[in-house]
């Protein structure tokens, strides 16, 4: 009796603690490969054929399609620099300059991957959209009412996240450290 | 104590064994994956453009809206393929993705050199079946092996602007993906 008793309470333990960590690791994404710079971070493995089993079954839950690496690499932020998480009721500015590449787009989703609804039906903006300043640096303000100039609506949701992609650049699997690659800041300008 | 305390490591190790299985086993019994959403969206070996991605409807999360998209989904049981497409005025990128999502190739127009995007789709078994002499004759022709007999082609056309939507989606009808001979 205590025998079976005994072997009961280990598989309980095994299935809470094995699927468990199966849960923990496909929705909040693991380390493999990532390239964090500030804010941003990008698994430029996930979109080539080394791409590593929990990459593999993310994709395969969420159905989504990597960015492939001959086309480009996508970096996520989910917070800013000091870790917080976004917050669709705060204001925040995305401003400085990005790497080198052909082209780059911005977009922001909610946290399942789906664009926000808003009455300017804007969900981003692509490197050639964006206004400049004089020497080439830009400021995006993301935040739930207009602002003039780059204005990128969260539709005041409480989590979203921004996607920067780079399409045809040299930024990728052997890119190593900031300097290479840099990325704009993210901070927050102001909270209600 | 010993005892409940030796059950407690023994379920910690299986855990160990179950979490590592479920996630090598997730890929293949996966209901929503890309390939099984756009199974739905698309005839095999046909290129057919795909919706824009909105707030309330999408074929895949996390879809680029400045892109024009359209997808291929393949089967190389009846033979290699022959992929093309013209490239746009801003940027067009093809990928190549297995029956699982994997992407292992993608080129884009630069890449490419031309005006015309060109490929040769086969498997491995189907690129070693070629005559000799063909492969050497076809030097520039492109040649991407499928490591798995089904799988996708996403190919995508950069709208640089909001209002260039269509211009991009034009590119993109001349897009064909047929069986060659």
């Amino acid at each position: 009796m205590r025998l079976l008793i005994g072997f009961l309470f280990a598989l309980a333990v095994a299935a809470a603690v094995g699927l468990g960590m199966t849960q923990f690791a496909l929705t909040r994404g693991t380390a493999f490969g990532a390239m964090t710079i500030g804010a941003w971070t990008a698994w430029p493995k996930t979109g080539t054929n080394d791409i590593d089993p929990y990459a593999r079954a993310s994709i395969a839950r969420t159905g989504e399609l990597p960015i492939g690496s001959g086309d480009g690499v996508a970096f996520f932020a989910t917070g800013d620099e000091t870790g917080r998480l976004f917050d669709g009721r705060c204001v925040l500015v995305v401003s400085g300059t990005t790497p080198a590449a052909r082209f780059w787009t911005v977009t922001l989703y909610d946290i399942d991957g789906r664009l926000v609804p808003n009455p300017a039906n804007r969900y981003g903006f692509t490197s050639q959209e964006i206004v400049r300043r004089a020497d080439g640096s830009f400021e995006i303000v993301v935040g739930p009412r207009a602002r003039p100039g780059n204005w990128l609506p969260t539709g005041g949701i409480d989590r979203y996240v921004l996607v920067l992609r780079l399409y045809d650049t040299p930024i990728g699997v052997a890119t190593r450290s900031a300097r290479e690659a840099p990325m704009p800041a993210v901070r927050e300008r102001s909270c209600p | 104590m010993i005892r409940w305390a030796l059950w407690l490591l023994g379920g910690l190790l299986l855990g160990g064994i179950v979490h590592l299985a479920t996630v090598l086993l997730l890929p293949r019994t996966a209901t929503q994956d890309a390939y099984t959403r756009l199974a739905a969206l698309s005839p095999v070996n046909k290129v057919v453009p795909l919706q824009a991605p909105t707030p309330d409807d999408a074929p895949m999360p996390f879809m680029d809206p400045a892109f024009a998209v359209a997808v291929c989904r393949y089967d190389l049981a009846e033979g290699p393929m022959k992929f093309s497409v013209p490239v746009s005025q801003a940027y067009t990128s093809v990928s190549f993705y297995t029956r699982n999502g994997v992407a292992y190739y993608a080129i884009n127009d630069r890449a490419a050199g031309r005006r015309i995007i060109e490929l040769d789709l086969m498997t491995r078994e189907q690129r070693r079946e070629l005559p000799d002499d063909e492969d050497v004759t076809a030097a520039d022709r492109l040649i991407v092996e499928s490591p798995s007999a089904t799988g996708l082609i996403l190919v995508r056309a950069l709208s640089p602007e909001r209002g260039l939507i269509r211009m991009a989606s034009q590119a993109l009808a001349a897009a064909q993906c047929r069986v060659a001979q």
